[in-house]
């Protein structure tokens, strides 16, 4: 080492070109720079072609009436509504989709992972076949599959299935009564809300007491009793109400009662099969990531199969489980975006139809990646919450 | 994939900086070029469809040509870009064409707010509704409660649901944004009625499984002129686009056809000789060769024989002329005079 560095070093005045935290500081402010100019140009270059070419910039546009109709929707809409609900309705559709997609497909991935496991040979290879046919075929191609299946086969509303009274299923969708709004349902949500507090209160009141005493108290049991009872009860003070509202074939097509599309279905079924493929592998390889040896153990202190799987192998298997898992339930919910080519009016198809219309595709793009952006972020937050949660914690 | 496209177009529009749009522009740079760029369908039967041999063939891609025909005196100077519904105006505005002739209806925001010029429309096209037969509706006005299949980023989208409103009939929208796709759905019987431009639903139901099980109902719920379009602010090009046109509506007015073409530069009709370019000036004034029309008739042909070719009663669409016959026979094609 030359002298004077040496010196330097020693009287703590090093030159910053030479200390990696300044330069460190340095490469950073240089890229965050070079971002920032090439968004600027980027933008500015947009926006003064935009308007040299009198192309109207802005998000004006959504308070406009949006003037078209969509197929379905979670909340009262029509045309003569503004752009900002029908784009609002398309992300309801796409949450609705994904969400039960998602639930959907942990559920079952979860089951096949396990079947892949079985030591019961056929059940075994039954799982690896679905898993390698499913994980195999394109997405898009299993969507027009599902699709084409539910248009080709089932009957026209007016040949429509009755699987049981009240029940309809035709090519126009699967069509079930609901009960007819009553009062008595709010306050019935609300003592649902208020079992899940209990339930919650109560699972920590016993695992505390069982860490003291060693008395198990059947939480399991005493949680479906306050989830199912409270709401029952709620219902019957209100004197039992049991009016229905169910479907009826009037002109073309059923009135009442609640429906589910063609569309919905295909799209629900196509993106829950393809998904769960992935998620068994990910179960599989997460259970198989703790080792035989602990099994081993857990049965010789003669814990039931149950608790082994539930007490040893679960806690574990999570932490690899996880990661892998999150990446899936975003994998779906973007792939859901595939609903256009199956005419299920979620976001992306409605933001299309807006940008033709009002020809603001800049905007409507750029809607359409905030959008997406936002719920992979809030799936991730909420995912890597959970990560830390049942991540092991030393002690 | 479509919606990639869409995301491509949007960036290529951003990416587009370095594109002036100053008057006179477009025309330079296509004479700079060599040849004129139009935007097409992708596969509409009689508009704008690749055939079997890869050649772009319909009523749309014939006007591409007569432009191409005006401009370089040769109707085959011309490439074909073929556009879905939602690419084609950015496609024009970031352009990446020069032309668009895709069966594009001319209506107010277009031509405002998306930047667009329209030229003379060369198909008068309106909406109307395909059904079976076996549902026994007889008119648009029992479509109450009705499942309608319509393609999406189109007109069709808004006056199907002005029409069943203004009707106060309720209606189920089934939007799919492939055509095949879309056909499939409808022949299925996913839905009760397939809504579309009547020349549209005429090429579907020619591919139905079987055709004679639909009809198309009778009334005709809007008013679709389709039109080339070229980008605002280029006065020049649009003239030429225009008059490119309604050179061919002109033709079939004057008796001109692509056979008597030749004889007809000897006629003594001073009419004929201005449009021909036998009396010169109409050439000069909009910047082209003066036999700039003589071309067009000539390789492409004046509207009627355009018509006929790729919609007419001879071809598998077997549209009447209808609106789309001349003034002079009842129908709203009109030059003004060619001096």
């Amino acid at each position: 080492m030359p002298k004077n560095d040496a010196a330097a070093l020693m009287t703590g005045t090093i030159p910053f070109w030479n200390d990696p935290d300044k330069r460190a500081i340095i490469y950073q402010i240089l890229t965050l720079a070079a971002v920032g100019a090439a968004a600027y140009y980027l933008i500015s270059n947009t926006l003064a072609n935009l308007a040299r070419q009198n192309i109207a910039t802005g998000f004006g546009f959504l308070q406009k009436e949006s003037a078209f109709e969509i197929g379905e929707s979670l909340i009262r809409y029509s045309a003569a509504d503004t752009y900002a609900r029908a784009l609002w309705v398309g992300v309801l559709n796409t949450l609705k989709v994904s969400f039960i997609g998602i639930v959907v497909t942990v559920i079952l991935g979860t089951v096949i992972g396990i079947a892949r496991l079985s030591t019961n040979w056929l059940v075994s290879k039954l799982a690896g076949i679905y898993i390698e046919v499913m994980q195999d075929i394109p997405i898009l191609l299993q969507l027009f599959f599902w699709y084409a299946i539910f248009y080709e086969n089932l009957p026209s509303p007016r040949q429509a299935m009755a699987p049981f009274p009240g029940v309809f299923l035709s090519n126009r969708g699967f069509m079930f009564p609901v009960p007819e709004s009553h009062p008595a349902h709010p306050y019935m949500l609300l003592a649902f809300a208020a079992a899940c507090v209990a339930v919650w209160a109560m699972q920590r009141w016993a695992r505390k007491r069982q860490a003291r005493t060693g008395r198990i108290f059947p939480v399991i049991r005493a949680s479906f009793c306050l989830l199912l009872g409270l709401p029952i009860l709620v219902w019957t003070l209100f004197g039992a109400p049991t009016q229905m509202d169910a479907p009826e074939l009037s002109g073309f097509n059923f009135n009442g009662g609640l429906s589910l599309s063609p569309e919905f279905g295909a799209l629900l079924l196509g993106l829950v099969l393809y998904t769960a493929a992935f998620v068994a592998e990910i179960v599989r390889a997460g259970i198989q990531s703790v080792s035989y040896g602990q099994v081993e153990a857990a049965e010789a202190l003669g814990l039931r199969p149950a608790m082994v799987l539930h007490l040893v192998i679960l806690p574990q298997a999570l932490r690899v489980i996880i990661p892998p898992l999150t990446s899936q339930m975003l994998n779906l919910t973007k792939n859901s975006s595939l609903a256009v080519a199956i005419g299920y009016p979620d976001f992306v198809s409605v933001a299309n139809t807006t940008i033709n219309q009002t020809g603001q595709a800049i905007e409507g793009v750029l809607l359409i990646m905030a959008c997406y952006l936002c719920f992979s972020l809030l799936t991730s937050l909420f995912m890597n919450w959970y990560n830390k949660k049942m991540a092991l914690v030393e002690r | 994939m479509k919606r990639i496209g869409l995301c491509v177009a949007a960036l290529a529009l951003s990416a587009f900086l370095a594109m002036p749009a100053v008057a006179g522009e477009t025309f330079d740079a296509v004479k700079a070029k060599g040849f004129v760029q139009v935007g097409v369908n992708q596969g509409l039967f009689g508009f704008g469809m690749a055939d079997d041999k890869g050649t772009w063939r319909g009523l749309d891609v014939d006007t591409g040509r007569a432009v191409a025909a005006a401009v370089f005196g040769d109707a085959s100077k011309v490439k074909f870009t073929p556009l879905t519904a939602v690419q084609r105006f950015t496609a024009l505005q970031s352009g990446e064409i020069d032309v668009l002739c895709r069966n594009a209806t001319r209506t107010l925001s277009r031509e405002t707010s998306l930047g667009l010029n329209f030229c003379q429309t060369n198909y008068y096209d309106g909406q109307g509704f395909l059904i079976t037969k076996k549902l026994g509706v007889n008119s648009a006005k029992e479509l109450d409660g009705a499942t309608v299949c319509v393609l999406p980023g189109t007109t069709t989208e808004l006056n199907a649901a002005d029409y069943f409103r203004s009707n106060g009939m309720k209606w189920k929208p089934v939007v799919i944004e492939s055509t095949p796709e879309l056909n499939k759905a409808f022949f299925a019987g996913r839905c009760d009625s397939l809504t579309s431009d009547i020349s549209q639903l005429a090429g579907i139901r020619a591919v139905a499984p079987n055709p004679d099980d639909y009809m198309i109902l009778p009334e005709v719920i809007s008013k679709e002129p389709l039109s080339p379009a070229v980008r605002h602010g280029d006065d020049q090009w649009m003239d030429i686009v225009d008059f490119s046109v309604l050179a061919m509506i002109n033709a079939e007015e004057l008796g001109i056809t692509s056979e008597n073409v030749d004889e007809m530069l000897k006629s003594k009709d001073p009419k004929i000789q201005r449009f021909l370019g036998v009396t010169e000036g109409n050439g000069k004034a909009l910047g082209l060769d003066e036999k700039w029309a003589y071309n067009i008739v000539k390789q492409v042909g004046n509207y009627g024989e355009v018509f006929e070719r790729n919609v007419g009663a001879d071809t598998p669409l077997g549209l009447e002329r209808g609106l789309n016959a001349l003034w002079t026979d009842g129908g709203l094609m009109y030059a003004p005079p060619f001096k």
